[in-house]
């Protein structure tokens, strides 16, 4: 292209392929700037909105003297933290104790790199281009650990050492389940990358073959307007798309199993209640981060909210439908009335309109976030604690097995589909891969139930011969029983 | 386990190590694997030990070898500061020394003391007795739930049980303006007659805290987590738990029907209508199913109590006519010299109960209270032995947690119900 | 309704993608500097402001307020060993499965011939599963 630039052009408009290097230097500082605006700036607000819900719940009333309804009550616990003493004790190994807090907090605040707040491919992400999204993700956010494990090794204390320990077993509970429920969500769209998963399929490809498609699942979903002469793209939604067509729903119930797989992973995750094992203040007094103070436990705290953020917003992003409403009429201003007020050509669109367009994104992906944030506080008002071998039972014998197969139904249902799409059409293909992979999962659920079947009757035969107590009701006695030698020292 | 025990001699320890002085510390040392276990304390300043009890454990791995309870830690001395009052002044010190059933405590005493001088109760008293203790085991029981649940983790149940506690306080607050140290139940009856519009507020709370038991159920009874975080844990024979002493629904939960209510009636007890609720597996389940079918059991005779109570009608003496024991009503110290002088002997000298001794026993929320007291005399007791049930109680804690968990230990500490001030004294 | 492709959605040149392949990476260079000096300048702030005044107390390891017993670097036992040493070989085969799920719906003709090899290879693992189910390397007490 012999066309010039202007600087200005370079720097916000042209699309990513035409500029130089510097210019995405620039851009990606512009772009991790709003990232962490949106990543740490909600922070506070998770801690608020969190200590005012479980006050809620709980019958009190949670912080609300800073600031208007406490609002600020998290930001005065941060500069507080800023202000108390870092305390480095004795006898603790030193280099790991130092930067196990940078460990722990560093590798979230890396995986905000991928998560899209809209679907632009310049500006839709701190990295929009980055087709490993899924990868990156996973990788960075198995680093976050060892901050946790190191934090507990190095403190030279033995509750931190047991934490760090339960952390390093929780990971090995849950990790294979969430690898699995998020493979189950590549194999439906095909791709790494998350916007492209938000948008139900890969863009670039020619999409000949869409996965379960009896509803829109995405494909059609999206018309691309480019905005000619300034490299902005304004995605143009179809109305008839839905919140049917997120990926949760896609192959009706896998997308849901996966779904729910990933949820209950991310809470282990992110060492939140009920799996909150490596700080169980109960029982470990506080866990790996018994011997930190100042900020470096803040890092800690930093770390599991902002993770908690990033999870959910990984699971709003590949099951949720990222940024995309509920109803596809609500995803951006409709283009004709921008047509309409602008007065322009049909290919012409004013940079407004991509503002609000973003913005408008950017409220339903908050919407979604804090909707499964709150389900985290929820949660934890609600349940217990598990304890950690119950945790890798769960994660080895309940999450694993059911990831695995619900794998293989989609697989299989997929092959089918692909198979019959010729004679059938799309949605007859994918009826007949549904049911086909629906009598699967009855099998399947057979099997299960006859092995719990059987180890229930084993229980009763060893309950019958009394190697293990019966669950019996609470006996009330009317009268007291007869009891040996209970004499009154009455005179 | 698999363990061999080998004493490890406290001279090897490292200088710095610092082991405390005067208790002996055994390592358990497995040859096959040269592992040696680690010890680790919890408590005394831990969440979740119900105070200041120190538990000194062997873990290896998270499994607990052993566990050694050091008590100690809250000791105030109670029973030998009771010997150097005079009994009208003894009286408030056993509010304080189990903290969490302060007007149990006043009837343990309060009925040794009664025995020692003979006198007689009237009726009304006995029954308000009998409420109160009732509405006592439930807002103990509140605080048991609250924290077992706290440290398995339901957080939320912790603060409801709170605010139901708290409506229990409050009612105690209407009754003496004290909300937990009251002393009302005192030797001779009570310290005087409900205020006005006290007997509504009970029966708007007895009409109340159904609602709540059920409640708590609904979060606790049949929610898989906490089944199988307390299921099969802690378990403890009926055999060991009464060759060890350990009483109350604890006890109970064993499947051992014993109950002082029942057993050795006492402030006419034996008028209610109630049942003795008995498990029988022994373990941390079985134990919160038995306490909050007491609560319900509670509720029952504290219906029944509200209603004897109301029927004595309202002047109906709550204290006994023995000058030498209850002080004169206000208004004859006004006309009766011989009231001004019971008044001025009663609350300067006290009184002399005869030589002797008594034990008074109530079954309290954790179990069997007893006062033991010994009379030279004198207005003083000669000897008081309080006989506290969690003492007993937490001597089951080693059998139980032996082969078990750290994250099970706590659920063990929380599900015997211990209170430090009971034990240590 | 105009229906217009992206430009930048029909970058499959491979000159053109090369560019653009680096320029993605860029964003993650800056996230990772960024990332990591923010969690550094966050703890240094609070040894700036932070006071500093130890005491042999202080610096003492906190066990529930009373002395240490022993070490806690002394030799552990982890009893979820075998757990964690299946969890290496399940989480290397999870990621055998990446590359499979991304090109499986873009496979064409090849769709069917890749789910049996998958049965395959998950059938083996399931196998294995199996196997150490029964033998009980799952229960750890």
């Amino acid at each position: 292209m012999e066309t010039t630039y202007t600087i200005w052009q370079y720097l916000f408009t042209l699309p990513v392929h035409e500029i130089p290097w510097w210019a995405e230097v620039f851009r990606s500082i512009l772009r991790v700037v709003i990232g962490l605006a949106f990543g740490l700036g909600l922070v506070p607000i998770y801690v608020w909105l969190e200590r005012r819900m479980l006050g809620w719940v709980q019958g009190r009333l949670g912080p609300n003297r800073v600031g208007p309804e406490g609002l600020l009550q998290p930001i005065a616990d941060v500069i507080k933290l800023f202000m108390k003493e870092d305390i480095i004790p004795t006898n603790v190994d030193r280099g790991l104790f130092l930067i196990a807090p940078i460990i722990a907090l560093a590798p979230v605040i890396m995986s905000i790199t991928v998560i899209p707040w809209n679907g632009s491919k310049s500006w839709g992400a701190v990295a929009p281009g980055l087709d490993i999204g899924i990868l990156f993700l996973l990788g960075v956010a198995s680093i976050e650990v060892y901050g946790v494990i190191l934090a507990g090794w190095s403190s030279n204390n033995k509750y931190s050492l047991l934490g760090g320990l339960r952390a390093s077993s929780q990971v090995i509970s849950y990790e294979l389940g969430m690898g699995l429920a998020i493979i189950a969500v590549l194999l439906m769209c095909g791709t790494l990358g998350l916007q492209d998963v938000v948008r139900g399929y890969d863009l670039r490809q020619p999409h000949e073959f869409v996965a379960g498609t009896v509803l829109n699942n995405g494909q059609g979903l999206i018309n691309v307007l480019p905005l000619s002469g300034t490299g902005y793209t304004f995605y143009m939604l179809d109305w008839s798309s839905g919140f049917w067509d997120w990926n949760v729903f896609r192959m009706f119930p896998f997308g849901l199993i996966a779904c729910v797989v990933y949820m209950i992973s991310m809470i282990a995750e992110t060492n939140r209640a009920p799996f909150d094992l490596p700080e169980a203040e109960t029982e470990l007094v506080a866990g790996f981060h018994t011997e930190y103070s100042g900020f470096r436990f803040g890092a800690f705290f930093m770390s599991e909210y902002a993770n908690m953020a990033i999870v959910s917003t990984i699971c709003v992003t590949l099951f949720f439908g990222g940024w995309l409403a509920p109803l596809g009429i609500l995803n951006q201003v409709p283009i004709s009335w921008i047509q309409a007020l602008t007065q322009t050509p049909d290919s012409w669109v004013p940079w407004w309109a991509n503002l609000i367009n973003s913005l408008i994104s950017a409220l339903w992906i908050i919407l979604k976030l804090f909707t499964l944030i709150s389900m985290f506080i929820l949660v934890r008002a609600s349940y217990p604690r598990l304890r950690y071998d119950m945790l890798m039972r769960f994660g080895w014998k309940g999450l694993l097995p059911v990831a695995l197969i619900n794998l293989v139904l989609i697989a299989i249902s997929l092959a089918v589909q692909h198979s019959f799409r010729d004679s059938l059409g799309t949605a007859g293909a994918w009826w007949v891969g549904q049911i086909i992979a629906w009598a699967l999962m009855l099998a399947a659920m057979l099997v299960a139930f006859v092995s719990v079947r059987k180890s229930y009757a084993s229980r009763q035969r060893d309950i019958a011969s009394g190697e293990i107590p019966a669950d019996s009701p609470i006996v009330r006695h009317p009268v007291a029983l007869a009891l040996p030698a209970l004499t009154s020292t009455e005179k | 386990m698999s363990m061999t025990l080998a004493r490890i001699p406290q001279s090897e320890f490292k200088p710095g190590q610092g082991v405390p002085t005067g208790i002996e510390l055994e390592r358990y040392y497995d040859p096959e694997t040269d592992q040696e276990t680690m010890t680790i304390n919890m408590g005394p300043s831990h969440p979740s030990t119900h105070g200041v009890l120190r538990l000194v454990l062997e873990l290896d791995g998270e499994t607990v070898v052993k566990c050694t309870p050091h008590i100690g830690y809250l000791h105030t001395g109670i029973e030998k500061t009771m010997e150097n009052l005079s009994y009208y002044k003894a009286l408030v010190l056993t509010d304080r020394e189990d903290y969490l059933s302060n007007l149990c405590n006043n009837l343990a005493y309060s009925l040794a003391v009664e025995k020692l001088m003979d006198v007689a109760i009237p009726i009304k008293a006995q029954y308000m007795r009998v409420l109160l203790n009732e509405l006592e085991r439930i807002a103990s029981h509140m605080i048991w739930l609250g924290t077992h649940a706290l440290d398995i983790g339901a957080m939320s149940v912790f603060f409801y049980t709170w605010q139901d506690r708290d409506l229990v306080l409050e009612i105690k607050e209407h009754l003496s303006g004290v909300r937990t140290k009251t002393s009302w139940i005192c030797p001779g009856g009570l310290r005087g007659p409900a205020p006005t519009g006290w007997m509504q507020r009970v029966q708007d709370f007895l009409d109340y805290f159904p609602k709540r038991i059920e409640m708590y159920e609904t979060l606790l009874t049949n929610n898989p987590i906490w089944i199988e975080r307390t299921r099969g844990i802690g378990m403890i024979t009926a055999e060991d738990a009464l060759a060890i002493g350990v009483t109350g629904p604890t006890l109970r939960a064993s499947g051992v029907a014993l109950d002082l209510r029942k057993h050795q009636p006492y402030s006419s007890y034996e008028e209610f209508d109630f049942d003795i609720a008995v498990g029988q597996v022994g373990d941390v389940y079985e134990r919160y199913r038995v306490r909050i079918e007491e609560l319900r059991q509670s509720l029952k005779i504290a219906r029944q109590a509200w209603a004897k109570v109301n029927a004595a009608g309202e002047n109906a003496p709550v204290r006994s006519a023995d000058r030498k024991i209850a002080p004169p009503p206000r208004e004859e110290l006004d006309t009766s010299m011989e009231a001004l002088i019971h008044h001025f002997k009663l609350y300067t000298e006290g009184y002399h109960p005869p030589v002797g001794e008594a034990i008074g026993a109530v079954e309290g929320p954790r179990g069997e209270k007893a006062y033991y007291i010994v009379s030279d005399g004198s207005n003083k007791p000669y000897r008081v032995k309080i006989k506290g049930p969690s003492f007993y109680n937490l001597q089951a804690l080693p059998r139980m947690t032996e082969g078990r968990m750290v994250a099970d230990v706590v659920a063990m500490i929380g599900s015997i119900d211990i209170v430090l001030g009971d034990i240590d004294r | 309704m105009p229906n217009f492709r992206d430009p930048s959605l029909s970058v499959m040149e491979p000159n053109v993608l090369s560019n653009s392949l680096l320029n993605s990476y860029i964003p993650v260079l800056v996230m990772g500097v960024a990332a990591i000096a923010l969690a550094a300048a966050l703890i240094g702030l609070n040894g700036i402001l932070g006071p500093s005044r130890p005491n042999p107390q202080k610096l003492s390891p906190y066990e529930c307020g009373v002395t240490p017993i022993g070490s806690a670097r002394e030799r552990f036992p982890i009893k979820f060993y075998l757990i964690a040493m299946l969890f290496i070989v399940f989480d290397i085969e999870t990621v055998f499965m990446y590359p499979w799920a991304v090109t499986y719906i873009h496979s064409g003709g090849m769709m069917i011939f890749n789910l049996i090899e998958m049965l395959l290879f998950v059938g083996i693992l399931f196998v294995g599963y199996y196997y150490v189910w029964k033998r009980g390397a799952f229960e750890w007490e």
